[in-house]
């Protein structure tokens, strides 16, 4: 019990489980799941369909947060990866044996891989500015912010590219085993990182770079080549990202695609309880992180918070969440609970 | 003596998790004496200190500061009652001029009229007055880091009279000086004595102690073991105390004939960098202990550097095996059979937040590479097996590094290395900051490696170590090489050669 309680996931489990408590509470069909058409719908399903791109961009994000260092440029990476499928997927109409068909510029494998390609270039673009010319992360990675901003801007020529070859969509609505093919990305991620951490050295390395990186050197370990690696797969992972989320809505949005989403994915790794200064980190955590966020958005909707205060809403329940997670607010917190209580008793 | 008793501490106790790093402990400090508190690593210095300035409660125990008690919730609580700290590490920011540094936080305001606008030319004045007390005249308006060591020290002490002190500790002030500036730190303390201040001293430099200490208090295991006045207490006696038992004489090496039959594991030609190192030859053999001795800045941690791979040489030439090699990065050098304990154990040394275990597999697990990991079990085994056979004081191998003494981080990383199995092992200033017996251990660990075959190359700017353990005195000086003695040398041979004109 003891243990339980102090486990490092308990309090992003809690709130998890408090969100999806008020929205039982709120929506008592909350819970009902349906089987149509071989697949499971509703709004748990509903709710890991949209968190797995956020726990993607998340699960790279933890890792860069974990060398210390930090990721800004994800949701241009998002854009810049969605915009390059779309452009080499298309989906052109032609008649083919007398039928109508919407067919691929390139084949689809050779356009995924160019947008994995493109983001995980990014992501070496990010590492050789931080781990080889030393720029502090927060601002190397400012740079593909706004570059990559425009980048997926001028690919999609500031329009929104339709893409209308069927199988692609796929990625982002598809089902298998009557859950959203998504999911099974984001975990098949989770699964190959958990796999590197608790298996290879990695997770050891990657501590030791966020915590120490001058001891880790002295070490041997190869700090830089680390460090790059890191946002390599951080770019990537934003690159997976934005192929679920312009297949989900068929087309990519160079302006908005990932607007925003390095700062979820920042508050997603925060969440789940990996420190910004580095060091320890919780894979688990960021995931649940992600979903802490995507149920709170769902719940803000569900329960018909007026759109115009929904941010306001969202921040307050964030900064609770914050809070609750400080071992130094809650013994603050135990002291003025009991402090009065006891004083009562003795009187 | 009829000094006025200043801070009386009754009963201290206290633990961190279930162990008791101080019991019962009572601790006179009085007006105008120089106090000097004595003890190996782990003997509870740090944690009494801590107690005294209230970065940790006690648990149990009373603390009166004039007679009236008192328990202050923080550093600036007690710097509030007068209890004024200097810390090991230097506690201030190189990014601030030293007038800055000296009032960060209590900076002069000018009256209502002004705006409350900071008083910049009060503050530097009353910097100039502050340092000029302490004999040191300097440009008040640089930044901190444009400073030595030694003047940063100052300053720190400087910041500790600016606040109307009645009590000054200094937690190892020495650690990072040399003799000279040890000298004039000590003018200065004995100064503020004789101004009636009371002043606590943690050293490990028996020497230095015993110069300017007026009364000793030395705990061992987090108890007392009794109060001397400096007198009463000749250094055995003292060693004695700290250790629990009488120390045998110092184990010296006297089988270099032996050693000098081993075949030659690493070489250096004129290896140099510009700016930190002029060309310096070396030579290192099989089963060799091989000192480097010199001053402070003289250019042994920048040889260390370069011999490691932490910093490129731009001249000569290396040969490690008999083959040529150049190293880039440490990486490369323990690939090569090449181990280095820095100097900076705090910086370069231990990954805070790891456990004991994790510490120690670290260096092998980087040469195994990612993809060859350690298990768990051979990690706990490992560890398990240089935890005992260094004689490693943790709760246990989980524990993280961070929670333990000086001495036994040191002997941890030691153990990193050790685990690796190097041929070849760097040591720069592997004692510093080390309790007597520790260092002994260390000592003679070192020496029963070189026996089995290692080459040891020994920095350390206690000479008397150097000379005793060396095979072979390499000296330094101005970041050259001025020349080499042999093993027996007196260390009065090895400061002639510093001080000769080249």
């Amino acid at each position: 019990m003891q243990r339980l309680l102090r486990h490092r996931l308990l309090w992003p489990f809690v709130t998890l489980a408090l969100l999806l408590a008020v929205n039982a509470v709120f929506n008592p069909g909350f819970w009902q799941l349906q089987w149509r058409d071989g697949h499971l719908y509703g709004s748990v399903i509903d709710i890991l369909n949209r968190a797995a791109p956020l726990a993607l961009v998340a699960l790279g994000m933890t890792l860069v947060i974990a060398t210390r260092g930090i990721d800004i440029s994800v949701g241009a990476v998002v854009a810049i990866a969605a915009a390059v499928a779309a452009l080499m997927i298309g989906g052109e109409l032609v008649v083919k044996d007398g039928v109508q068909t919407h067919v691929s510029r390139f084949p689809m494998g050779v356009a995924i891989a160019a947008a994995l390609v493109v983001a995980a270039l990014c992501g070496l673009w990010n590492g050789l500015l931080v781990a080889k010319v030393g720029m502090q992360p927060i601002i190397a990675t400012l740079i593909l912010m706004v570059a990559g901003r425009g980048i997926a801007q001028l690919l999609t020529g500031g329009q929104i590219i339709t893409v209308y070859y069927a199988p692609f969509f796929f990625l982002g609505n598809g089902f298998l085993l009557g859950l959203p093919f998504a999911v099974f990305i984001a975990a098949a991620v989770w699964g190959v990182l958990h796999w590197l951490m608790t298996r290879t050295a990695l997770g050891l390395f990657i501590q030791a770079i966020g915590i120490n990186p001058a001891a880790a050197r002295l070490a041997g370990l190869q700090e830089r080549l680390i460090t790059v690696c890191v946002y390599v797969f951080c770019g990537f992972a934003a690159g997976v990202a934005g192929l679920v989320i312009s297949s989900n809505v068929k087309s990519a949005d160079g302006n908005n695609a990932g607007m925003l989403m390095e700062l979820d994915a920042i508050l997603a790794v925060t969440l789940g309880g990996t420190l910004l200064t580095g060091g320890r980190f919780s894979l688990a955590g960021s995931v649940l992180g992600a979903l802490i966020i995507q149920t709170l958005t769902s719940t803000i909707y569900s329960i018909g918070v007026p759109p115009e205060i929904n941010m306001v809403v969202k921040a307050a329940v964030v900064f609770v969440v914050m809070l609750m997670q400080s071992a130094e607010f809650r013994a603050a917190l135990r002291g003025w609970v009991v402090r009065p209580a006891a004083a009562g008793g003795a009187r | 003596m009829t000094a006025e008793l200043v801070l009386e501490a009754r009963g201290l106790t206290r633990r961190f998790t279930g162990v008791l790093a101080l019991s019962g402990v009572d601790f006179r400090l009085f007006a105008g004496e120089v106090h000097a508190l004595m003890g190996q690593n782990g003997a509870g210095k740090s944690t009494l200190i801590k107690v005294l300035t209230g970065v940790h409660p006690p648990d149990a125990g009373e603390l009166r500061l004039g007679g009236e008690p008192i328990q202050p919730g923080s550093p600036a609580a007690a710097q509030r009652l007068g209890i004024s700290t200097v810390y090991q590490e230097v506690n201030l920011c190189p990014n601030l001029t030293v007038a800055e540094n000296i009032f960060a936080g209590r900076y002069p305001r000018k009256s209502a009229a002004g705006l409350w606008r900071i008083d910049w030319a009060r503050m530097q004045r009353d910097a100039r007055a502050l340092l000029a007390r302490l004999n040191l005249s300097i440009d008040v308006t640089r930044l901190l880091s444009s400073y030595p060591v030694a003047v940063q020290q100052m300053v720190a002490i400087a910041r500790a009279l600016s606040v109307e002190a009645k009590v000054l500790i200094l937690d190892e002030p020495t650690s990072s000086l040399d003799e000279q500036e040890v000298e004039r730190l000590f003018t200065v303390l004995r100064q503020l004595r004789d101004e009636g201040m009371a002043i606590l001293f943690v050293t490990h430099f028996l020497e230095q102690m015993y110069a300017v200490s007026d009364r000793i208090t030395v705990l061992r295991n987090g108890e007392r073991v009794g109060e001397y006045l400096k007198a009463e207490l000749p250094p055995a006696a003292l060693i004695t105390a700290m250790v629990g038992r009488a120390l045998s004489a110092a184990a010296g090496r006297n089988d270099s004939a032996a050693a000098a039959a081993g075949e030659t594991l690493l070489e250096a030609r004129g290896i140099g960098r510009r700016g930190q190192l002029n060309p310096v030859d070396l030579a290192l053999r099989r089963g060799e202990v091989v000192g480097v001795g010199g001053l402070l800045g003289s250019g042994r941690t920048e040889l260390a550097r370069l011999l490691f791979g932490l910093d490129r040489a731009d001249s000569g030439e290396l040969r490690v095996g008999g083959e040529h090699l150049r190293f880039d990065n440490p990486a490369q050098a323990i690939r090569h059979g090449l181990a280095m304990c820095p100097e900076e154990r705090k910086f370069d040394g231990i990954v805070a937040e790891l456990s004991v275990r994790e510490n120690i597999a670290l260096a092998l697990q980087a040469r195994m590479g990612i993809f060859n990991c350690l298990s768990e079990a051979r990690q706990k085994e490992l560890a398990d097996r240089f935890v005992q056979a260094l004689g490693i004081k943790t709760a246990d191998i989980d524990t993280p590094i961070a929670l333990l003494s000086g001495g036994n981080q040191q002997k941890v990383v030691l153990a990193r290395w050790l685990a690796t199995a190097p041929k070849l092992l760097i040591l720069d200033e592997p004692t510093r900051g080390i309790d007597v017996a520790a260092k002994q251990e260390i000592m003679n660990q070192i020496l029963s490696l070189a026996r089995d075959g290692l080459g040891v190359l020994f920095i350390s700017s206690e000479m008397d170590e150097v000379v005793r353990v060396a095979d072979r005195i390499v000296v330094m000086r101005d970041r050259s090489k001025v020349g080499e003695l042999p093993g027996n040398s007196s260390e009065q041979a090895v400061y002639h050669l510093i001080a000769a004109e080249a």
